[in-house]
């Protein structure tokens, strides 16, 4: 009998991984989502480490944008949709929604030109990587944006950051990879997904805000490095312009403005040789000039607001805003975007 | 306990049964050994050094005097004949005193092979924290054994034995209480020559204490009422801190187990699809359901957070609290009664679908049923049974004088309360068993008058509403028992209704 049971067990396990494999339902099962239903949609994609944020990481994208508030319908015929695509700095790390770059442009009420109202959609996400950022600007252009701007910095740019677990998720692994038992963890991150979903409507917290936190680095250390690049010379074959250059492609006739994004510049210890925790200066001179000069090439809008904002109102890190730095970048940007 | 430590347990638990098979005979001596390195295998860490040590080896010495204090004038096992001569007499006592003796040593062994742990290197720890040195530990035990040798030549009368029930619950409420508790780390932490700054009552993390007092309480009130049956030192120390329930009961009777017991030792494949039911069962309830959740069940974090203008979520989350909490703990219970049923115990059902009865009695006659049974056995019936023979409370009234009201509000406020002061000594417990109390009050006083008065033609509307009702008023009942104080416990219900 016992013998039999285990057998059977043993067969059931086989047929059901063999039947995940053939429907491979992963992704499918990514859309289905309780979020702009039962839920109201996020202001931001899902992305967080700790279970006190009521929110998590996970590398579905169809599930990412399904939770989100620009999956909640038709676009409306009067909205003149602008989409933000970055790092954790345009995702609005320790901002609540409302504080984020979309979520100060979205109070200021702006008119578009043609006189529809201008809604801005927060799609950035934490981390550095350009290849990150075109995949979720790949989805994005199925919402139909009027105008997509992508805050970038040079963190996001070297080869070797392009790694992102999201673009790794991707690429199709080994066979194995997509029985049910090696999608375990994948399965449960939508279910996690969807019950958070009823913490994040009780309280509209999505993430943990440390209070109080260690401020960004004003005093550095002597080291000129950048990365695994060499100085004096930053090279535009060591940066993945060619992302750039394939959103270009994507967006087709969509307005793409592209914003080197502010900084934190120190002014203590060794700042003659690093501006900040992240760049050395003579690998971010260098850079400031070879996307200018990439971006006249190509015929793509920039702005560089690098120094833009005060170093004061900077938090944690050199890239990430306080509130009222969220709110004056969205004083410089929100003439171009209805520009 | 974690999903690894539990699979590790099952492994060693099938493997365990599997040498039975070959050894039926071995069973007790390896429910024995298994159990006491459980008992330190799971006890979890605590800042205060060795303390992760000290406290299985006290939860032994607990048991090992109780038995001392219990068992010295009962009768021989039933399995011993009467004695022929002086000669045999005496033999047969140097018998069972040599069982004790090898009982002694295997337990002592087990503990001082755990000791040594402390000079190994192994991949993964056995225990939270390094064991103390293995010096200590050998005069540690030799210290217990000639203690125990002392109190085994005492044999306490029943007032005595009531005074010893006091003192375990006087240890109970003193590790219980965060005021005493903090005391005794700050005591311990002076003695260890550590930080006092950082004492708290969380220091006194002790696995199993809580069961392992209830069933040494059972014993000793059962020697009083003459009802205690004759155990070895093994088997009381099996039936004590028995593994599977170690952590999370249920809390078994010391005759039902015994008669398991001793009961030949059994494992056929209908048995084994018993137990692997029955765990895969509790595991996915526990795992699955439980563990998933948590992550919207309330909490502390996440009442204080609550939007006022989010009600219906936070209906949610309480439904949450009310299920988590079922699956969580009935879980436990199922792969508690399915490793038991390995070895041989039927361990007694905690859960009998309580959301699901029709009123808050029977929902207390379901839910973790062997403690609700344990206080009725031993406080609830003695207490109403001495308030039938009391005066009236009223100035100057009769023996007998108590109304059968006054006698069912008194008996099942003060046992509610002590039940709810078992979890935790805080007014939120306090305030959970005053609400338990007052709706089981009010259940019994609407069935006393629905029969006295012909209202059986509701009573299908009351089974159809009575599980709704039942369920919300428990559930609700949860929102003071999950929550560390009344204001938090007040505000969520204020969020409840919109506010």
């Amino acid at each position: 009998m016992m013998g039999r049971i285990l057998l059977k067990t043993l067969g059931l396990f086989v047929a059901f991984n063999l039947l995940f494999v053939l429907t491979a339902p992963i992704n499918r099962l990514g859309r289905v989502s309780l979020y702009n239903i039962v839920f109201p949609g996020r202001p931001r994609l899902p992305w967080g480490e700790n279970p006190a944020s009521y929110n998590l990481s996970l590398n579905n994208l169809d599930a990412m944008f399904a939770a989100h508030e620009i999956a909640a319908g038709p676009k409306p015929a009067d909205e003149f949709r602008v989409v933000l695509i970055g790092d954790s700095s345009t995702w609005g790390f320790l901002l609540r929604p409302q504080e984020t770059l979309a979520g100060q442009l979205n109070a200021m009420h702006l008119k578009a030109k043609d006189g529809r109202a201008v809604r801005v959609y927060n799609l950035g996400y934490p981390d550095f990587s350009l290849s990150k950022d075109r995949l979720i600007l790949e989805r994005t252009m199925r919402y139909q944006p009027d105008l997509v701007v992508w805050a970038v910095t040079l963190r996001s740019f070297p080869h070797s950051t392009q790694a992102h677990p999201l673009v790794l998720a991707q690429l199709s692994g080994t066979p194995a990879d997509s029985f049910f038992w090696a999608q375990r963890r994948n399965l449960a991150d939508l279910v996690r997904l969807q019950l958070y979903g009823v913490m994040w409507s009780a309280t509209g917290i999505d993430q943990v805000y440390p209070e109080p936190y260690e401020r960004w680095q004003n005093d550095l250390e002597a080291d000129s490095s950048f990365q695994t690049l060499k100085p004096p010379t930053l090279h535009a074959e060591e940066l993945a312009f060619g992302e750039l250059e394939t959103a270009k492609h994507m967006v087709g006739h969509t307005p793409l403005l592209i914003v080197n994004e502010p900084m934190a510049i120190a002014t203590g210890k060794n700042s003659d040789i690093r501006y900040n925790f992240f760049y050395p200066r003579w690998a971010y001179d260098q850079y400031r000039i070879l996307l200018a000069q990439f971006t006249k090439d190509n015929g793509l809008r920039y702005l560089d607001l690098w120094n833009a904002i005060s170093s004061q109102e900077f938090t944690n890190s050199a890239v990430h805003l306080t509130p009222s730095g969220s709110r004056s970048l969205a004083e410089l940007l929100c003439a171009e975007l209805i520009r | 306990m974690d999903l690894t430590r539990l699979l590790i347990l099952i492994v060693a638990a099938v493997l365990a049964t599997l040498l039975l098979r070959v050894r039926p005979g071995w069973r007790n001596w390896v429910l024995l050994v298994m159990s006491v390195v459980v008992l330190f295998w799971l006890q979890p860490g605590t800042p205060i050094r060795n303390l992760s040590f000290w406290f299985p080896l006290a939860s032994l010495v607990l048991a090992g005097a109780v038995w001392a204090w219990t068992s010295n004038d009962r009768p021989p096992p039933p399995d011993d004949q009467p004695p022929q001569t002086v000669f045999a007499s005496l033999g047969r006592a140097a018998a069972r005193n040599g069982a004790t003796i090898k009982t002694l040593a295997v337990v002592g062994g087990v503990v001082l092979v755990l000791g040594l742990s402390r000079y190994i290197e192994l991949p993964a720890a056995i225990l939270a924290a390094r064991p103390p040195d293995v010096l200590v530990v050998l005069l540690a035990l030799i210290a217990l054994l000639a203690l125990a040798l002392l109190a085994s030549r005492l044999t306490p009368n029943a007032s005595q034995l009531t005074l010893l029930i006091v003192a375990f619950v006087v240890l109970f409420v003193t590790l219980k209480l965060d005021l005493s508790a903090w005391a005794i780390s700050m005591g311990l932490r002076v003695l260890n020559g550590q930080a006092v700054a950082q004492a708290s009552a969380l220091d006194l993390r002790w696995l199993g204490f809580s069961y392992i007092t209830f069933r040494l309480i059972h014993v000793l009130r059962e020697k009083q009422n003459g009802k205690l049956p004759s155990m070895s030192l093994q088997e009381f120390m099996i039936y004590v801190i028995f593994f599977p329930a170690l952590s999370a009961g249920p809390i078994d009777r010391s005759d039902r187990f015994l008669k398991d017991l001793r009961a030949p030792f059994v494992v056929n494949s209908e048995v084994a699809y018993d137990v692997g039911r029955r765990v895969m069962l509790g595991i996915f309830k526990k795992y699955a359901l439980a563990d998933t959740l948590a992550l919207i069940a309330l909490n502390e974090i996440n009442a204080a957070q609550i939007r006022s203008n989010a009600a219906g979520w936070a209906w949610v989350i309480v439904y949450a609290y009310a299920l988590r909490i079922y699956f969580d703990f009935s879980g436990y219970t199922d792969i508690a009664t399915g490793l038991g049923r390995l070895f041989g115990i039927k361990l007694p059902e905690n859960f009998n679908a309580p959301y699901l009865k029709p009123n808050l009695t029977q929902f207390w006659n379901s839910w973790h049923m062997s403690l609700s049974q344990w206080f009725r056995a031993y406080w609830f019936n003695p207490l109403t049974r001495a308030l039938r023979k009391l005066p009236s409370p009223v100035v100057g009234g009769e023996a007998g004088g108590w109304s059968q009201s006054q006698i069912i509000f008194v008996g099942q406020v003060s046992t509610m309360l002590l039940i709810a002061l078992w979890h935790g000594i805080t007014p939120n417990f306090v305030a959970w068993g005053v609400w338990h109390a007052l709706g089981l009050f009010v259940h019994n006083r609407w069935a006393d008058y629905a029969k006295s008065h012909d209202l059986a033609r509701f009573a299908r509307i009351g089974n159809l509403l009575g599980p709704i009702l039942t369920f919300h008023y428990v559930a609700l009942g949860w929102v003071w028992f999950a929550l560390p104080s009344l204001g938090l416990s007040l505000q969520t219900f204020v969020r409840m209704v919109g506010r």
